[in-house]
């Protein structure tokens, strides 16, 4: 799978190769794979904790890392496009919760059929993000003024439409639920939730990087302008980044049920947050038009095995936000450094 | 330049639509000088947000008990918990309309000082839900008592386990801040299960292991779950993790005990762990009837907001202010214990019961 940037041409790789010193190559080995340094962290983290809690590392363990990991990982494939637009969306979580209290209520309060009420929610979804495309690309709003904006929005209709009230699993039909389901294979237990998420990667990571459309992403994120005097219709595309973006929430609002038992108007509160650092840990720029998904995820992973890891090693909620502070600023350093490769 | 024009007639239109929203809102607000028996009173009740089912319950209650004393009842919020500047605003307001008293339940210790303006130009404050710190900050604080809340299923579950280990989850709200609600219920869960607690202002002070009176105790964790059902999962999966032998699971609320219920099922541990809570909502009552949660204290928002609206009219027409519960720093609302398997020598009312008198 490849999910990263278009591999450098065949121009550039014969110019790494007559680069010398060692600090060098390492600079064009992490430009050329911009998961590489995620993936040596990610390595790092799980020998350490092992090192510390060797239950940290059973299957069990493993496999309640990657649900746990799921929902936020899934949000952050959404946030992962907008950043690389060279864009910021602060209404990940909003709109997330509201397709989840809109698909719950629609089933469990108002006698929606359930594949109709999901189907509803993850279209509203679809038109929020739209509603923050249209704003960025039509009224020409910058992308964090606009989604400051929609996530109050969003965050008020959500609450509005819910009463504050959860509505707890045993009101849901099952297909909502569904996403909670799982199977096990030995000891480490796989949810329909994450094989969801797991396919929401794979197809956007096949259309990043094999498409037309994924390639003007990049382009558009790298430089608006010369992406516009190339011929890719900059402002289609970066609405469309929006649009698939609120799809993605809610899909990702649905996983959120399963995995909560519950759709709950307090939950992921700290979903616009933790995507962001999951993107900007899994080392795609904020400045745009450089990294990719797979890095997302390892980012993702990341910060969930600190917070698993210092809570088997009963060590303070504290250090895990320390630490996690500690990797963004090398991520954004790395990044910088990286960067310097094209000067 | 064509955006720049779009831009500022957008600006022109959304100053005028705030202006109008501005206009709107100022309509209903006039002002009282004078406490006659006849005459209206203005109170403001200014809950933590306005969204929270246990403050939407205290609204309905200071709302009906404002039509029965002849209150005129204003009612904020702040934009979300936490949102301190959002109160002392509300306060500022109650100040400006010449009102006679206040219901506040503080954000945090920020809305102190604006308190103490509205004391100094004679409104009558009384905290709900939560005393602030330090108490004498407000005149009186109508609240549950926490600790006694946490006392009660904490007894409850020494009875049902009758001398066996407990093997103890502590599913706390936060564990990167300090909150009295959060430490009053979890530690007067453990007093009244019977382990020392050392500081009662500290969450995990105490000895991992030791014993709880009649049996012998060990505590797996202390998680945060922000009591919500997403938070109340990781939380008991983490703790899950560590020991996988867990029969006592404490909850600081409702929707993070069904979170927590969800990690033990699809462990497949259900039978025979004892999760209890706190909060006693609509939802929750409905919680401990179909087995999620084996006990539950019940609070009574509704209760503190009536009692508060009706202190307040009585003070302002010259009646006698409230005095705080004996040996507390604040009114006692009261605390029902909410379970369908009664434990000898624990009071507790059943889940019909607790139906007529939950909230949300």
């Amino acid at each position: 799978m490849t999910v990263q940037s278009a591999a450098p041409g065949a121009a550039e790789k014969e110019l790494a190769r007559r680069e010398h010193t060692p600090g060098q190559r390492i600079q064009h080995l992490l430009h050329q794979h911009p998961a590489l340094s995620p993936a040596i962290i990610l390595l790092l983290t799980v020998v350490c904790f092992t090192a510390v809690n060797s239950r940290f590392s059973n299957p069990a363990a493993l496999s309640l890392l990657v649900q746990q990991t799921a929902v936020i990982a899934a949000l952050a494939v959404g946030q992962t496009l907008i950043i690389l637009t060279a864009g910021i969306d602060l209404s990940v979580g909003a709109i997330t919760i509201l397709s989840t209290m809109v698909m719950a209520t629609l089933a469990a309060e108002n006698g929606w059929p359930a594949g109709l009420a999901l189907a509803a929610g993850v279209v509203l979804g679809l038109l929020a993000g739209a509603l923050n495309g249209i704003l960025v690309t039509r009224i020409g709003l910058p992308p964090f003024i606009v989604t400051l904006g929609t996530l109050s929005i969003f965050t008020a209709i959500a609450l509005l439409y819910s009463g504050g009230q959860s509505i707890q699993n045993n009101r849901l039909p099952a297909l909502l639920n569904w996403t909670g389901d799982g199977f096990a294979i030995g000891r480490f237990t796989i949810t329909t939730g994450v094989l969801i998420v797991i396919g929401l990667y794979l197809v956007l990571g096949f259309a990043l990087s094999q498409t037309a459309w994924g390639r003007h992403v990049y382009a558009v994120g790298d430089d608006p302008e010369a992406a516009r005097l190339s011929g890719v219709r900059s402002r289609r595309v970066l609405f469309s980044v929006y649009a698939v973006a609120g799809l993605i929430y809610g899909i990702a609002g649905w996983a959120l049920i399963g995995r909560a038992g519950a759709a709950s108007p307090n939950a992921i509160v700290d979903a616009n947050l933790d995507s962001i650092t999951a993107v900007v840990i899994g080392g795609t720029s904020l400045f745009g038009g450089r990294g990719g998904l797979l890095g997302t995820l390892l980012g993702a992973l990341i910060v969930q095995a600190f917070t698993i890891g210092l809570s088997l090693a009963g060590v303070d909620a504290q250090y895990r936000l320390f630490a996690v502070g500690v990797l963004v600023i090398v991520a954004v350093s790395v990044d910088q450094w990286i960067r310097k490769v094209r000067s | 330049m064509h955006f720049i024009t779009r831009t500022a007639r957008l600006s022109v239109a959304a100053v005028a639509l705030t202006g109008l929203l501005a206009l709107t809102a100022c309509g209903g607000s006039d002002g009282n000088s004078v406490a006659g028996a006849n005459d209206k009173i203005g109170v403001s009740l200014i809950t933590k947000d306005s969204s929270n089912p246990f403050f939407v319950a205290m609204q309905k209650g200071a709302k009906e008990e404002a039509a029965k004393n002849n209150v005129d009842l204003t009612v904020a919020s702040g934009k979300a918990d936490g949102d301190e500047q959002g109160q002392v605003q509300a306060i500022e307001n109650a100040i400006a309309q010449g009102q006679k008293g206040i219901l506040i339940t503080p954000n945090g210790p920020g809305v102190n000082s604006a308190i103490k303006k509205a004391r100094d130009a004679g409104l009558y404050v009384i905290a709900l839900d939560t005393p602030p710190d330090p108490a004498d900050t407000v005149d009186i604080t109508f609240a549950t008592d926490n600790f006694e809340a946490g006392k009660l299923i904490g007894q409850w579950t020494a009875k049902q386990l009758g001398g066996k280990p407990a093997t103890i989850a502590l599913l706390d709200l936060f564990n990167d801040k300090v909150v009295s609600v959060d430490y009053n219920r979890d530690q007067g869960f453990l007093t009244g299960l019977g382990v020392d607690t050392k500081d009662a202002k500290k969450n995990g002070d105490e000895a991992k292991s030791g014993s709880y009176g009649s049996g012998s105790y060990t505590i797996v964790c202390n998680e945060p779950t922000k009591g919500a059902e997403d938070g109340g999962r990781s939380a008991m999966e983490n703790c899950l993790t560590k020991n996988s032998n867990i029969n006592v699971v404490y909850t600081i609320n409702e929707p993070a005990a069904v979170g927590a219920y969800n990690a033990l099922k699809a462990a497949g541990k259900t039978s025979g762990v004892l999760v209890v809570s706190v909060d006693g909502g609509c939802a929750g009552v409905k919680s401990v009837k179909d087995g999620v949660i084996g006990a539950t204290s019940q609070q009574y928002p509704l209760k503190m907001a009536s009692l508060g609206v009706e202190s307040i009219a009585k003070i302002a027409r010259g009646g006698d202010k409230p005095k705080n519960s004996d040996g507390l720093d604040f009114f006692n609302t009261g605390v029902a214990l909410v379970t369908d398997k009664a434990a000898p020598g624990v009071t507790s009312i059943d889940t019909a019961k607790a139906g007529t008198l939950c909230w949300g």
